[in-house]
């Protein structure tokens, strides 16, 4: 299969539903699930089979972002984008006959949410173009779409190194949270020799408050699936694991779904697309582990072991699992490289700022209206986006500090908003890109207790492997919980800040090295508060 | 403690591995059956064990000693490997659960939301914590570190289904509800 079969095969998929011009999209994630979308979908589908017009379809589809408008449904043109829709917010099954009734007339205000307020209007969407249109459990959906063509050009028209190249390009960087070129770890990993070789996909996001790698996934399964296909090609591998979370079982439904319908067409198994390529993908799920987010950690759980992180070097690109030249990426980051195949590297390089290219998909969360998942491009302040894209605090509350990186970052207070979104600028303010999840806190956050509950949760997830880790964070712990209940004397603030050098310089791994750093930076904007506490 | 057979059996004298003796399944139950084959597909190979105690915690609910040893023996591993995997990773339970659990997201965002308010509400109620079990076997209280639904905040997982913006009195309602049911 060459490029024009494909466009061929999506040209006819596409003309098989064309009778259907308009769509009802139900979003049918997590999120929306609970609060009842499943509910929504069956009352649509009962009107419209009852006594809805012939040339609309009701379809499940993925995250649309808004999670706290929730359950959402778009009206929408068959071929319409995101925001090109009448979205409905906190709809009931009773509003069915309603929207079902409003397809071909005039939209029903009373549920209207507008899209072209600043939420939707300021977001530009690469990774999760696709989120929230496509029908995430339909192969078809995914090829009409577009799906599969960068793979199928990767695989035809391009050597390896071109993709490799291309990567390099686009100056795309490991969305995870470390920031690493992904052009450089391709490279690398293509430049190992060895006889078998690995891509893994990390879907262990187990920052609390970051949701961004659990919505691609449920919304648009298969374009990781090709990232990982892709990489896999320019690397030299044949078999990917994509290692998910097992708090995420839609996530992990989606895609063994999208493993079945891909190897069931060809997309993925022996000789993908009658080339001599060969991929095949397996899922593992992960057990509650927040460490197994660290590469050496989440390929010992792999091989099925225990968690614990190894030193590096060697890095997993030279001996990863079972020691083996191994690719591991984010979700976020497999999601950008069918973009960048289909469209250059050059593209991608032109969003962005000089060090940080594209775009970057956060979880807004906490004390800010708007819930939910956006995608920005990077350079973006974290004014626009808190106050324009997330609509500031609720109920007239003054914002206080956004907490970025998870347990891993720090907090950035109102005096430096005005900064432009990149990994190094974040680092020059003591925290981190992270995984993407933005907690946004208001003027009733205790900024002591905030630390307290990230040190709780270190000191929980810590391995035990080393001591700094296991024995720092039980201490840091016992006096930011003695600070805390007001407790604690000058010597333990001190003590405290000792701690914390000791532990972020001696660490073996990750998570003890950042564990730190959530007490630095309230200690660094906020340490008043600390010192309010002290007695005596 | 269950015997384990500690000597890997040889290569025949022809040098040709020989078929490694499977342990009979701990008792006629179909649920081992479904665990015994998850793990046949994997070829009984070493990395299939965490999601052999995935299976056996699906099945039982959680892992008890002959669980892990009928893993172990399968897998050709020791048993202590087995228990160390076990007790490293949060999700397996290695006591009986409650008849129903609740478990309440205690996230970031839930956290800034109130999740404390929903672990002190349950605790007053039930008198047991995150992590315990009401002494009837009734009620199984665990916490979650994300769920991910951080726009439903605070929210909880009773008996399977995600409940968000949540308050200590909807909850509570909701696991009485389901005790009665």
């Amino acid at each position: 299969m060459n490029v024009e079969d494909l466009e061929h095969l999506a040209e006819q998929y596409r003309a098989e539903g064309a009778a259907q011009t308009r769509e009802v999209r139900v979003c049918a994630a997590t999120s929306c699930r609970s609060g009842g979308a499943l509910l929504v979908f069956d009352a649509l589908t009962e009107v419209q089979q009852a006594s809805g017009p012939a040339h609309c379809k009701v379809k499940e589809v993925g995250c649309m972002g808004l999670c706290s408008a929730g359950p959402l449904v778009a009206v929408a043109d068959r071929d319409a984008g995101l925001t090109d829709v009448d979205l409905y917010q906190e709809v009931k099954p009773e509003d069915a006959a309603d929207i079902i009734a409003s397809v071909d007339g005039a939209p029903v205000e009373r549920l209207r949410h507008p899209t072209d307020n600043p939420f939707f209007a300021r977001q530009q969407l690469i990774v999760r173009e696709q989120c929230g249109v496509i029908d995430p459990d339909s192969a078809k959906g995914y090829i009409a779409a577009g799906g599969y063509l960068a793979m199928v050009k990767a695989l035809t028209e391009m050597t390896p190194a071109e993709v490799i190249a291309e990567v390099t390009t686009s100056g795309l960087r490991g969305r995870g949270g470390g920031g690493y070129p992904t052009g450089l770890k391709w490279s690398t990993v293509a430049k190992t020799p060895g006889a078998q070789k690995y891509v893994i996909c990390n879907a262990d996001e187990g920052d609390p408050g970051a949701f961004m790698d659990r919505a691609i996934i449920e919304s648009d399964p298969h374009r990781v699936l090709e990232g990982m296909a892709i990489a896999a090609y320019a690397v030299g591998a044949d078999k990917g694991f994509i290692y998910v979370r097992a708090e995420y079982p839609l996530a992990v439904e989606r895609l063994k779904t999208a493993i079945r319908k891909a190897k069931r067409t060809g997309f993925l198994g022996h000789h993908i697309c009658e080339t001599q390529f060969s991929f095949d993908v397996e899922i593992r799920l992960g057990a509650g582990a927040f460490v197994c987010g660290e590469e050496t950690a989440l390929m010992g759980s792999i091989e099925g072991g225990r968690g614990n992180p190894m030193p590096r070097p060697p890095y997993p690109a030279e001996s990863g699992l079972w020691g083996q030249p191994t690719l591991i990426n984010n979700v976020e980051t497999f999601g950008n490289i069918a973009p960048i195949i289909n469209r250059g590297g050059d593209w991608f390089a032109s969003i962005g700022t000089e060090r940080s290219k594209g775009t970057k998909v956060f979880a807004l969360a906490g004390a800010i209206s708007n819930i939910g998942l956006i995608e920005v491009p990077m350079g973006m302040s974290l004014r626009e986006i808190i106050e324009e894209i997330g609509g500031g605090c609720p109920g007239g509350k003054a914002f206080k500090a956004v907490q970025t990186g998870g347990p891993s970052g720090g907090c950035i207070p109102n005096d430096y908003l005005d900064i432009p979104v990149d990994y190094d600028s974040l680092k020059t303010l003591g925290t981190m890109m992270g995984s993407g999840g933005m907690i946004v806190m208001d003027e009733t956050s205790d900024m002591v207790d905030v630390a307290r509950f990230f040190m709780e949760f270190c000191m929980s997830e810590s391995c035990g492997k080393c001591v700094p880790c296991r024995t720092g964070t039980q201490q840091m712990y016992a006096l930011l919980d003695r600070l805390a209940k007001s407790q604690a004397g000058p010597a333990d603030l001190a003590m405290l800040e000792e701690l914390c050098e000791v532990v972020q310089a001696t660490s073996l791994c990750g998570l003890g090295q950042t564990a730190p750093n959530p007490v630095l930076s309230t200690l660094r904007y906020f340490r008043h508060e600390y010192e309010a506490k002290i007695n005596g | 403690m269950a015997a384990i057979r500690l000597a890997r059996p040889g290569a025949n004298p022809k040098g040709l591995p020989m078929q490694r003796p499977h342990p009979e399944l701990p008792s006629s139950d179909k649920r081992w059956k479904i665990i015994n084959t998850t793990m046949r597909r994997a070829g009984y190979a070493e990395h299939a064990l965490i999601e052999a105690l995935h299976g056996v915690q699906d099945a039982f609910g959680f892992l008890d000693e002959q669980a892990m040893s009928f893993v172990a023996e399968s897998l050709d591993l020791p048993l202590s490997k087995v228990y160390g995997v076990a007790t490293f990773y949060h999700l397996f339970q290695l006591k009986p659960q409650g008849r129903h659990t609740c478990v309440v997201c205690t996230g970031t965002a839930c956290y800034i939301k109130g999740a404390g308010a929903l672990v002190e509400g349950i605790e007053e109620r039930y008198g047991v914590q995150p992590g315990g079990t009401t002494d009837d076997k009734a009620l199984s209280v665990m916490a979650a570190r994300c769920v991910g639904v951080c726009g439903l905040a605070p929210a909880a997982v009773v008996d399977g289904t995600l409940l968000g913006k949540l308050t200590p009195p909807k909850l509570l309602e909701r696991i009485a509800q389901e005790i009665a049911e």
